[in-house]
């Protein structure tokens, strides 16, 4: 694994080795001394060309968590604001000596690109609707945390799928573990097809002995381009305490953040035992300290 | 790799245990405030083993945790693999305890300069021992053992393989050579 783009060509062995890592990060991050040397001397560069807070603070606690140094490079303050390239942005800090670059950017394929122009270790921060592999990572730890085993367990994707870059590295990454994916959203938000997912325009199909429902959210722009009225939203597909009998009785509830309470999912429901929302965000940086970890440590040649 | 010798077999692995566990405690004055903490992978067993004998002859637990030192290592890239990070477990506070750290081997003294950094961080010892089954010499730290169950001299081309029977299904201590490329 030279960089993290997305799960093409994974193997289910590669996955579970970096879960293991990311369990052992987890414990390092309970210590007294939440730091160890095991990146020392290596510089690590967020580089968001899109807004986030999140991802990129995940991502820089964990290089810090390993004794990194951590550069952040935001678009809005930057010389893209004079017109620089995506490109030049990248070999300007390439000069600097960057030894592994977190992108996030609104356009798919920015990270696969930076990949090619950097010599650098790319790790994808999120790029378009076409993929967050760390999102799902910490999703797939989060779950193996709550369940012991994904093997044959129903885990449902409910919301925007069309435009979830989310739902679409979960798709990639959660089959991988032996689980099935359904993914259910209103036809204006559902793709055609999604290679490693069962696809329904019906929540209660989705939903049914679920061991998990993962909620997106729901994006004002998709309804102020009348793909969906937020009212229709609601009455459809908001997942409700009600809706969630159809599944398993403890089924539990994951949200990548930031959430719409009671658009998406019933504010009770986002507080209760079910909900996993904190433990995906406190996962986040131990998943994240395995990724760099393995990239930067593991890297071959 | 070229087999060479016999260094200690099952009886002599035993009896050298056998004799750091009473060495221990006599350096402790008792077992009080005292803990042991095995390096992964063969450290831990042994380590065991010793806990195991210390309650035989002295009626008394002494606890014992595991340390994986592999993310306070300073030549990763040297051995160009890609590390396994594996579990630290050290279940009691390390803070006034005698610690003794167990490995297998001790060579260069990086895994024990490691695992020292590893163990402050997680807390502060009283003190800290080291004991070894094997010392090969080669030292490229100032560090030594307190405790050595053998020393070996030995050649660099040379390689010790310590096989316990938790791991390896066998206690031994073989020498071996590499081979010239």
């Amino acid at each position: 694994m030279r960089h993290l783009l997305d799960f093409q060509g994974w193997t289910r062995g590669q996955v579970e080795s970096l879960l293991d890592t990311a369990r052992v990060m987890a414990e390092v991050l309970e210590r007294p001394v939440k730091r160890v040397p095991a990146l020392r001397g290596f510089t690590v560069a967020t580089v968001f060309f899109e807004p986030s807070t999140r991802t990129r603070l995940s991502f820089e606690l964990a290089a810090r968590r390993m004794s990194a140094d951590v550069v952040s490079f935001a678009a809005q303050a930057s010389s893209l604001q004079k017109g620089e390239s995506y490109k030049d942005t990248l070999l300007t800090l390439e000069a600097m000596g960057i030894d592994a670059y977190v992108i996030r950017a609104d356009a798919a394929g920015v990270p696969h690109q930076a990949a090619r122009w950097v010599k650098g270790v790319v790790v994808n921060g999120g790029d378009g609707r076409r993929a967050h592999p760390t999102q799902a990572l910490l999703d797939a730890y989060t779950l193996l945390e709550a369940l012991g085993s994904l093997e044959g367990k129903k885990i449902a994707i409910v919301g925007d799928i069309l435009h979830s870059r989310v739902a679409r590295s979960n798709v990639e990454l959660l089959p991988l573990l032996g689980a099935e994916v359904w993914v259910a959203g209103p036809p204006t938000l559902l793709p055609q097809r999604l290679p490693g997912a069962r696809l329904t325009p019906h929540l209660d199909e989705a939903l049914a002995e679920a061991d998990a429902v993962m909620v997106l959210r729901l994006q004002k722009e998709r309804m102020e381009a009348g793909l969906i009225h937020l009212q229709d939203y609601i009455a459809h597909y908001q997942v409700t305490e009600r809706r969630l009998r159809k599944a398993k009785p403890h089924a539990l509830l994951l949200h990548p953040g930031p959430m719409n309470r009671d658009v998406e999912l019933e504010g009770t429901l986002a507080d209760s035992e079910r909900s996993l929302v904190n433990r995906q965000v406190h996962n986040g940086v131990a998943v994240r300290m395995a990724v760099l970890y393995h990239l930067l440590v593991g890297r071959e040649g | 790799m070229r087999f060479k010798a016999e260094l200690l077999n099952a009886e002599e692995v035993r009896r050298a245990l056998h004799r750091i566990a009473h060495e221990i405690v006599e350096a402790n004055k008792g077992v009080e405030g005292l803990a042991l903490v095995g390096i992964h992978t063969r450290g831990i067993p042994l380590a065991e083993r010793i806990a195991r004998y210390i309650r035989e002859f002295e009626g008394k637990e002494v606890p014992v945790g595991m340390l994986d030192i592999t993310l306070y290592r300073d030549d990763l890239s040297e051995i160009g693999i890609r590390p396994q990070v594996r579990q630290t477990r050290i279940p009691f506070d390390l803070t006034g305890k005698a610690v003794v750290l167990v490995d297998d081997v001790l060579y260069t003294g990086r895994t024990a300069r490691a695992a020292l950094d590893a163990l402050m961080d997680l807390g502060r010892p009283r003190r800290i021992y080291l004991a070894v089954l094997v010392d090969r010499g080669h030292r490229e730290l100032p560090i030594r053992a307190d405790f050595v169950g053998k020393n070996v001299p030995t050649a660099k081309n040379e390689v010790v393989k310590v096989k316990v029977e938790e791991v390896d299904g066998e206690d031994r201590v073989e020498l071996w050579e590499r081979e010239e490329a």
